[in-house]
């Protein structure tokens, strides 16, 4: 997963692209087709959530759809044929430097004249007992990969916007039944999915209800216990799979208070990607007002590409690394 | 080169359970994206700790029994066993330093 001879801590990239998924490697393949030597860091999956994701039916120029891991996968080898470097890491912190930018991660640090933070989202939690007890033993972020373990059994899934109905449709053709529990008494999803959603036979849903803990027997998931905020009555569900599709936080931790935030912590940046830090730069997921979806996503890691690639260009004229490093000494002052 | 050998229900016992060191067991399948982008990093922490540490697989696909045996309902899911009782569980794809911080935990009898 590591890319080629294998990144170094000592050498200065042109830009270090954290976060793998589609805004990342947008961005990787613009700064690599710019002659731009990028590092791209990635803990998890190549893809980010597409990789987790099934049939991706509104990304342009697949009229059948393309499964997500497909995609994912060939985002990635792509990005990489033209010269993107990666890293299987975590980021833990950036930081600056004067002119230079600094990626803390576990793998140690490394050093760039600018950033793209492209690090997304992460799923909420329902913060309730049992969640994180029972993790990969029957709670799920993910219907495609793990819907295989719940062959004609009951499972829920929690929420009621795009991804929990969508993820629910993928579980109904292999679960016995999906319960769709929702705290509201509508579902927040696209049109075309709830219509599908009131036509599936298998697929039913329980409104105005939260989920209070998940049980379990101490192996696997037995079931939920729920309560209707409407009426306050507690019930408890036999389900062996609970799918959990209740909204995502932005991953901005690593930044500190490095850039501007809105207060849910998504990071505001210009029409051009930019943050309030020069040659700090975010895409997709992890913006303000960020659409989220696979296509937008890219289409900001492009712009965060090309205009890394203008700030380096311009900012580092010399192009030579020694130069740069001592640039950054006189203009650290400047930098901020 | 050591690389993740397979195995079996048949074989667990011996392979797994009465190991004289530490087994990582890495449940996996075909149809899983995330596991085949660990595969990599697994095939090369294999080759770092032989001798210390026997790693190993588990199609669930063809052995549900044991993945069920350890409530295993996701995939990837890597089980770090020793002496026969799981003593670590990594879920979901990880970086290779994060598995490595795993294995060297049990290694120092953590």
């Amino acid at each position: 997963m590591t890319g080629g001879q294998g990144p170094e801590s000592d050498r200065i990239y042109d830009v270090i692209i954290v976060g793998g998924g589609a805004a990342g490697l947008t961005a990787g393949l613009y700064a690599s087709r710019a002659k731009m030597d990028a590092l791209l860091l990635e803990k998890s999956v190549w893809g980010g959530q597409i990789a987790f994701t099934g049939l991706v039916e509104n990304y342009p120029g697949f009229p059948d759809g393309a499964m997500g891991p497909d995609l994912a996968i060939w985002m990635y080898e792509q990005a990489t044929k033209q010269g993107l470097q990666t890293l299987s890491t975590e980021v833990t912190g950036i930081e600056l430097r004067g002119q230079i930018r600094v990626v803390q991660t576990i793998d140690g640090d490394f050093l760039a004249k600018a950033v793209v933070v492209a690090s997304g989202g992460e799923h909420r939690k329902l913060g309730v007992p049992g969640e994180e007890e029972y993790a990969a033993r029957g709670v799920s972020n993910c219907a495609v990969c793990d819907g295989a373990f719940f062959r004609g059994e009951i499972v829920a899934v929690i929420g009621g916007g795009d991804a929990a109905i969508d993820e629910g449709l993928y579980l109904t053709r292999l679960a016995k039944q999906v319960l769709v529990i929702h705290r509201r008494d509508q579902l927040r999803a696209s049109p075309v999915l709830q219509e599908r959603a009131f036509a599936t036979p298998n697929m039913s849903f329980i409104w105005n209800s939260v989920v209070e803990e998940v049980l379990g027997d101490t192996n696997q998931v037995t079931g939920i216990r729920v309560r209707n905020v409407k009426t306050n009555e507690p019930s408890v569900l036999d389900v062996t799979g609970v799918f959990i599709y209740i909204g995502f936080d932005p991953a901005a931790a690593i930044l500190g208070d490095l850039v501007e935030q809105d207060e849910h912590g998504y990071i505001r940046v210009t029409d051009l990607m930019a943050t309030n830090v020069p040659g700090v730069f975010a895409a997709g997921d992890i913006r303000v007002n960020s659409l989220r979806q696979l296509v937008s996503a890219a289409g900001d890691g492009c712009v965060a590409g090309l205009s890394a690639y203008k700030y380096v260009t311009e900012e580092f004229k010399d192009g030579e690394e020694g130069a740069a490093v001592a640039a950054t000494r006189s203009a650290s002052s400047a930098a901020q | 080169m050591a690389k993740p050998s397979a195995v079996e229900t048949s074989t667990f016992e011996a392979e797994v359970l009465k190991a004289e060191v530490p087994v990582l067991v890495d449940f996996w399948a075909e149809w899983c994206g995330p596991c085949k982008m660990i595969a990599p990093l697994l095939d090369q922490l294999a080759d770092e700790y032989e001798g210390k540490v026997r790693f190993t697989k588990v199609d669930v696909d063809a052995y549900p029994e044991l993945a069920n045996r350890y409530g295993v309902r996701a995939i990837p899911t890597l089980l770090i066993f020793r002496d026969g009782t799981v003593a670590t569980q990594v879920v979901g794809a990880q970086p290779k330093t994060t598995l490595k911080r795993h294995i060297e935990a049990i290694l120092q009898g953590a």
